[in-house]
Formats: C-alpha cells, structure tokens, sequence
C-alpha cells in the first residue's frame, strides 16, 4: 500500500557542511537521498524503511568529475547519463560506461547515481562489477572526517556496508591503470574488456547475472586479469582465487579455461529467486567467464 | 514522529509560473496531476518501469513517479501539455497521429516525450538510437514497430 505521505520528511541542507552535522547530531536518524530511483520506488510500495530523509541531490560538492594523472574521481551523485557521456571514461573505463548505458533507461539514468547505486547496496546493481574490476576506491566523509575505503571491501553482507551512520558516500575514484598515459586508450596496452548483462530484456530488467572482466593480454598469454560479477552472491564478487589461477597460466587452453570455470563456481554463491534459480546464474556465470575469456584471446 | 509541514515548490511547467504546496516526498507525478490538473501525464505502474509518467525536468527526460516535486524547485518542466505549440502538433505528435503510433493511449504521452527528448538529443536517430531511447516506455497495444515508425517519419518531417 501506498505510504502515508505526512509522515515523511526530505529536508535541503544548503551546504555540504551542514549535511555532515545533522548526520554527526542525530546519527541512524537521516537517510541520504539523492536521485530517488531506488527510494521512491519503495515509497509507493509502502515499504520506506526510514521516515526522514536529507536531500543530498543538490549539494554540488558531490557532483563533478576530476582527472589528475594517477585518478579519475567522480562525485558520488554522478549520474549514469554523465558517466556515458564522459570521455576519459569511455576510453579507459570503458565497463563503468557499459554498465550505466544498460541500467533503467534513460529517465532512470538522468536520475540514478553511482554513489546511490552504491549505497543501495543490491548485489544485483549493473555499475558495482564494473567498478570492482577497476579496483575503485570510496571517499566517505563525515564531521569527523574523512576516510578513502577500497570498494572490494565496501559490501560486508547482504545490505551491510563499512559505512557509519553519519557518513556520506562523497566521492570515487579510479586509478588509472600504471601501464596507461593519459590520454591513451588501455586497448592499445593489450586490454580487452567484457560486460555482460543476463537478464529478461537488456533495458529496465535486473540482472539475473552481470558480469565484468577486464584482462590484459601480452604475446597470447595473460599478464592481468580482473573478474567481479553481480546477482550470484550476497554482495557484487570480485573472483581474486580465479583470477590468480588465470595469471598463473602459461596458455588459454580449454582445460584452463575449464578449470577457471569450476574455480569461479567455488567463489560465488548464487540463491533461487523470483529472478532466476541458483543453478541457472552458475552456469551462465561460468559461460560469461568462458566467453570473457574467449573473447580476449581472439 | 509528528506530521512533516507542507514545502514551497515554484517551478515552471509549460512555460508558466507556478507555486504549490506539498508534502516534503509528495511525486511530481501527483502534484502536476492533482494540484495542477495536467491529467495527460498518466501514472502506469508506479514505480520506474513503464515510462507512462514521462516529462521533461530541465530538459532530461524523468519519471515524475520517482521524483519527488521538492526535487522541481526552481525547475523547468515539460508534461504532455506543453508539447504542441498552440494548436500546432509537435511533428512526433503528427507522426504518432498518422502512422498509428497510438492506440489506447495511456503510454502515449511518455512515448512522445521520450520521441521529443530523443530527436533533440539526437536528431538522426538510427533504429538502435530509438528502441534505447524509448526502451523505458512501455506499449500493450501496438506492438511498437508503429511507434518506431512514427518516430522515423517525425525525423523526415523535422529535416
């Protein structure tokens, strides 16, 4: 049923300063909000688990894009339309824009933003993997503070972050590969890069798998791999025991790649739900990776 | 907790001032049909999927189901209304009219936002450019190649 809308509160703090004290003051009693996507969508369900929210949308210290030589930092209200759009994203990040370009449609992605994707915490979101696989850092910020986290080790369960509840998701930031001047593109260093969406249609639906991979080849063999995938475990994985197999072979043959297979089996943990079944997301899981990796010694 | 107060919200819809006031989490959705009485934006599902709240929020394409109206504060918005200029259809409008791009209409005011928003964001759309640009607008009646090309013949007439 519908939410009773007097009950809730969506108050503007005009700076970001002043988010940071309300937060600090009355901790666990302000949920963020910014494009709305996730929570409007469980207000009209009657299913809000908070009642009074701070209206982060138009603080503009968590917008805007940032590129030094080392990083790419994107405001956490960066919004999967202006990831798209982004330049050096396209060229060196390019799963970062492959995934937004397949989250929603286009009125979610003017709305939804990466940090809201993040906070939101679904092990099924379409950006996570990407941003596993370029090894993202997250700037949480508080009255006390601030703090940078390595995103692999955001997500502790189901739901559960390593954030406080007086911080906000401020900023993240993506190291550019050591090998990439800026300005190049990571392709012309050998990288290939594969995204994969499985679910019902490739617009609107939630993933039944996703996955991200990103290796980078050198005379046939692998010299750097990367695999996280989403919607095969409590959190979005990043696959380190399969990946480190990976590196460790001398060539892609189908018997290492089978064995990459049967490694990645062992590092997600998929469920039955009304989405898909837990044998279905395996399977496919390991045909993604075997595809992933066909695709790369092309 | 006691009962929040109703927030000022001005904003321009169509091209006119106005001011309301709502609730802090009240949806554009509600607030532009209710409080201003523009029925045209229609409300399908309620929750992202289908498109059929479609309107223009400063120029991006949203659903109002999901946007709260204090989000519009100072906004520029578009509904289904303020599409055609007076009497004169906008050429998707036109195209949907002559090409069978509508039949029940309840998507239809969503699907000719997301037709309006896409031409001017991309003026030449390829086939791919417009199944993506209307991917989120969802049609039970037309199967939607009537849609398409309605929105192929909108681009000819607009060249």
């Amino acid at each position: 049923m519908r939410a009773y809308l007097p009950q809730f509160e969506l108050i503007t703090p005009t700076a970001l300063e002043d988010a940071l004290k309300l937060l600090a003051r009355e901790p666990g009693q302000w949920e963020p909000f910014a494009g709305g996507t996730d929570l409007m969508v469980l207000l009209e369900a009657g299913k809000l688990a908070h009642q009074r929210f701070l209206n982060i949308w138009r603080l503009k210290e968590l917008h805007g894009m940032e590129e030094t030589r080392e990083n790419v930092t994107l405001g956490a209200l960066t919004t999967y339309t202006e990831v798209q759009k982004h330049e050096t994203l396209q060229r060196e990040f390019p799963l970062l824009c492959r995934a937004a370009a397949v989250t929603g449609s286009v009125a979610t992605q003017n709305r939804g933003t990466l940090g809201g994707n993040i906070a939101n915490a679904s092990p099924a979101a379409d950006s996570p993997p990407a941003l596993l696989v370029y090894d993202a850092e997250l700037e949480l910020l508080s009255a006390r503070g601030a703090r940078w986290v390595r995103y692999a080790q955001f997500h502790k369960g189901y739901k559960q972050m390593d954030l406080a509840p007086d911080e906000l998701i401020a900023r993240i930031r993506l190291p550019r590969r050591a090998n990439v001047a800026p300005g190049f593109s990571p392709a012309s260093w050998g990288w290939h890069e594969y995204y994969s969406k499985v679910g019902t249609r490739s617009a609107q639906a939630i993933s039944k798998v996703c996955f991200a991979g990103a290796a980078q080849m050198a005379n046939g063999r692998i010299a750097d791999i990367r695999i996280a995938l989403g919607s095969v475990a409590p959190t979005v994985v990043r696959c380190a025991k399969t990946e480190e197999f990976l590196r460790a072979e001398e060539k892609l043959t189908p018997a290492a790649v089978q064995k990459a297979q049967e490694i990645l089996a062992g590092e997600i943990a998929p469920i039955d739900d009304f989405r898909s079944t837990a044998r279905y997301r395996r399977r496919v899981a390991q045909n993604l990776l075997g595809e992933f990796l066909g695709s790369a010694v092309r | 907790m006691p009962d929040a107060a109703k927030v000022r919200i001005a904003f321009r819809v169509n091209g006119s001032e106005h001011i309301v006031h709502a609730w802090p989490m009240a949806r554009l959705l509600d607030v532009l049909r209710e409080e201003l009485r523009l029925t045209g934006t229609k409300e399908g599902c309620g929750e992202g999927e289908c498109g059929a709240c479609a309107v223009l929020l400063d120029g991006a394409l949203v659903n109002s189901c999901l946007v709260p109206a204090l989000h519009a504060d100072g906004a520029s918005i578009i509904t289904i209304e303020g599409v055609a200029q007076g009497e004169q259809l906008h050429a998707v409008q036109q195209a949907f009219l002559e090409h069978g791009g509508a039949q029940c209409g309840i998507c239809t005011p969503g699907m000719v936002l997301a037709a309006v928003n896409l031409l001017e964001k991309c003026p030449n759309p390829t086939e791919a450019d417009i199944r993506n640009g209307l991917a989120g607008n969802l049609c039970r009646c037309t199967g939607y190649m009537k849609i398409f090309e309605s929105v192929v013949a909108a681009c000819k007439q607009q060249r």
